[in-house]
């Protein structure tokens, strides 16, 4: 989750083959490379496509349709902020925008010293607890402000 | 040796649970007192979390929400031997929010250790598979069907006549894949399941394996809930090592096995054949139907595809009968409803009750009103293509039928409390935005529709040409609600129609305060 390692083609060949014996495997193979790497870069496409016996195409289709596989490598820490209704109830939304504007970021976008990454989520299941939060996998509940705060202090400190 | 649990349930986690764990290890280490910690799953009192339990010997006796800071406190209070402490609740089952359910689907969950095969079998687990293979396919598919059970994804559709449906192809490669993409905000009922009885999911999608002839099973499970992922493949290899999972399950000639697959964010993958297609490899987009999933699903295989909580009840339905889930529920809803109770609201949680329970007894009564203490002003039932059901309409019974007279749905049975301070038009253009952000793009309807109905409510809000743009906005939920080609195209006009039927006023805010002026 945290950082990107620089893109290795024949580590990448490796990951891919071990997932060829799974049906369907083009989601369990795209999870690991970005389990490896921190991100898919375009450049999976190709060797993907190739492996798989599909079109480039029908493999950049894929890889783009989800929003779980960033092309381009996220921050160091990645920070997730429910946007769903329950959250909503419970002031997320205003707590969200306040938070960006605080960090002068847009949601997707990470901090200039590449520390944190800040996206959007809708629903981490944690309904009873809103608004929740998501901090480099680990969930928070009942979040505010000053929380989310402490997590980008904590994310540029470590 | 005193046993004490302590919740590995993701609510718990976000609550502190890990760090609880770890203070009550040191307290204990501190003390010589010899502690057992069993990570089970939520008891779905979820402000009560972490929810910390004491087997003692009058029963298990609850103390929370605690902090580690209250965890000093707690051995001071002798709590190890359920000594009265300011977070105590008693015996955990005689707790009022408790004692009113009827556990079915979540009986075991937060009792037992959810990664434990041989705790699940003393619990009656697997009572349900062994009576499938006395009664054999047929009976097993007949006893679904008598239960009444209905699909809990949302739509609804007789879990019987799918299985039937697959059991009478012929024989050949088919599959059981199981929708746990579970996306709708506001629920929480298949992770909770997942992470607090996942035997009882293995179970049914075994007994459904057996019914319908297939070796092969799937969960797909959306990627917001990792510790899912992690205690269901937990649960996974103990099953393939305790012989309930793999050639000759329990002995007969059943040979199935389960994967767990893990899903990118796509909120459209929970409709089942763009979760299929997503299986498969490809891009999360819907199919045309038919052909049904049940006639051609995965890789154009027959398959069943079943929400978790449906696929988790069938061994209790195999167990104690069909007749007697059927016993529950009222009308053509038979049987029990994990109720989901969330958003600003003061004792969230799950909640399983029978099919039947007035809307405000849910909030009110069940729920206890908001949590600011402000007037409840709206509920959204059923996702985030669910209607938002006003105070006036709280009498409407928990019921498929009774949510489709009102034009609304019941959906995963999941309920999002807003108080006064909700901005009605606001949530109405976040319906339209979530459609447009979520929308796999495959028919017209959905995708321009959301996009134009985003802008269009953002007219209205700005005060331009307000009944024109409603006029046009309701014209806009028709052509979707009948043009698109699944759910959510289909649904997403559910919650924007109702904002402005029941909150008629919000939508005309600019010239209220013009006229004020």
């Amino acid at each position: 989750m945290s950082g990107a390692v620089t893109w290795d083609a024949a580590r990448a060949q490796e990951i891919i083959s071990a997932h060829l014996g799974l049906e369907g495997p083009a989601l369990p193979i795209l999870h690991a490379l970005k389990e490896e790497f921190g991100y898919v870069p375009d450049a999976a496409v190709p060797q993907m496509a190739e492996a798989l016996n599909i079109s480039r195409a029908e493999m950049y289709g894929v890889l783009t349709f989800y929003h779980d596989f960033n092309r381009e490598p996220h921050g160091r820490h990645v920070l997730k902020i429910c946007r769903a209704e329950s959250c909503q109830s419970m002031g997320a939304e205003k707590m969200a925008l306040d938070f960006l504007a605080r960090l002068k970021l847009e949601w997707h976008k990470t901090t200039p010293d590449g520390a944190l990454t800040v996206e959007p989520v809708y629903c981490l299941g944690l309904c009873s607890h809103s608004p929740s939060a998501m901090f480099d996998g680990e969930p928070i509940g009942r979040v505010d402000g000053a929380r989310l705060d402490e997590l980008a202090q904590e994310a540029r400190s470590a | 040796m005193t046993k004490i649990y302590i919740p590995r349930d993701m609510a718990a986690l976000a609550m502190g649970a890990k760090k609880v764990v770890a203070a009550v290890q040191k307290e204990a280490a501190a003390r010589g007192l010899s502690v057992e910690i069993i990570r089970n799953g939520s008891r779905g009192m979820l402000w009560l979390e972490p929810l910390v339990e004491v087997e003692t010997a009058a029963g298990r006796v609850g103390y929370g929400p605690v902090k580690p800071s209250d965890v000093a406190s707690l051995f001071d209070a002798g709590f190890l031997s359920g000594g009265a402490h300011p977070l105590a609740i008693g015996k955990v089952e005689e707790h009022p929010y408790f004692a009113r359910q009827r556990r079915v689907t979540f009986q075991r969950c937060g009792v037992i250790d959810p990664v434990s095969f041989a705790e699940y079998a003393a619990h009656g687990g697997y009572k349900g598979l062994d009576r499938a293979f006395q009664i054999g396919p047929e009976a097993t598919v007949a006893e679904i069907a008598a239960s009444g059970l209905r699909g809990r994804g949302g739509a609804g559709f007789p879990t019987g006549i799918k299985w039937k449906t697959v059991a009478d192809c012929p024989a050949g490669k088919k599959y059981v894949v199981v929708n746990a993409d579970e996306g709708d905000s506001g629920t929480f009922a298949d992770r909770m399941i997942m992470e607090g009885d996942p035997f009882s999911l293995i179970e049914g999608m075994t007994i459904c394996a057996f019914a319908i002839g297939s070796d092969k099973g799937y969960v797909y499970l959306r990627s917001e809930y990792p510790i899912v992922a992690e205690i269901f493949n937990e649960a996974l290899v103990a099953a393939r090592a305790a012989g309930v999972l793999g050639k000759n399950v329990r002995g007969s000639n059943l040979s199935f096995d389960i994967e767990l697959r893990i899903g990118a964010g796509a909120y459209v993958c929970g409709e089942e054949t763009s979760l299929l297609e997503s299986l498969e490899g490809k891009r999360g987009i819907v199919r045309a139907k038919p052909p049904l999933p049940a006639h051609e699903g995965l890789f154009g295989k027959p398959t069943v595809v079943n929400n978790v909580l449906s696929m988790a009840t069938a061994p209790m339905i195999l167990a104690d009968g069909g007749a007697a889930y059927h016993a529950m529920g009222m009308d053509r809803s038979r049987g029990t409803i994990p109720l989901q109770i969330a958003g600003n609201v003061k004792y969230a949680g799950l909640c399983e009750v029978p099919f039947g329970l007035k809307l405000g007894e849910i909030v009110n009564d069940i729920g206890g009103g908001t949590l600011s203490g402000r007037p409840v002003r709206a509920v959204q039932v059923g996702g985030p293509l669910g209607a938002y059901v006003p105070v006036s309409l709280f009498d409407t019974p928990f019921d498929y039928e009774a949510y489709t007279k009102v034009d609304s749905l019941i959906g995963h049975g999941g309920l999002v409390v807003f108080d006064d301070t909700v901005d009605m038009s606001w949530m109405a253009r976040f319906g339209m935005e979530f459609c447009a952000i979520e929308s796999c793009g495959k028919c017209t309807p959905c995708r321009i529709g959301s996009t134009r109905g985003v802008e269009t409510i953002d007219k209205i809000r700005a005060g331009e040409n307000v009944e024109g743009n409603i006029e046009l906005l309701k014209d806009l939920c028709n052509t979707m609600k009948f043009g698109s080609l699944c759910a959510l195209g289909g649904f997403a006009p559910y919650p924007v129609e109702s904002a402005l039927r029941h909150f008629p006023e919000d939508f005309h805010k600019p010239a209220l305060e013009a006229a004020a002026e």
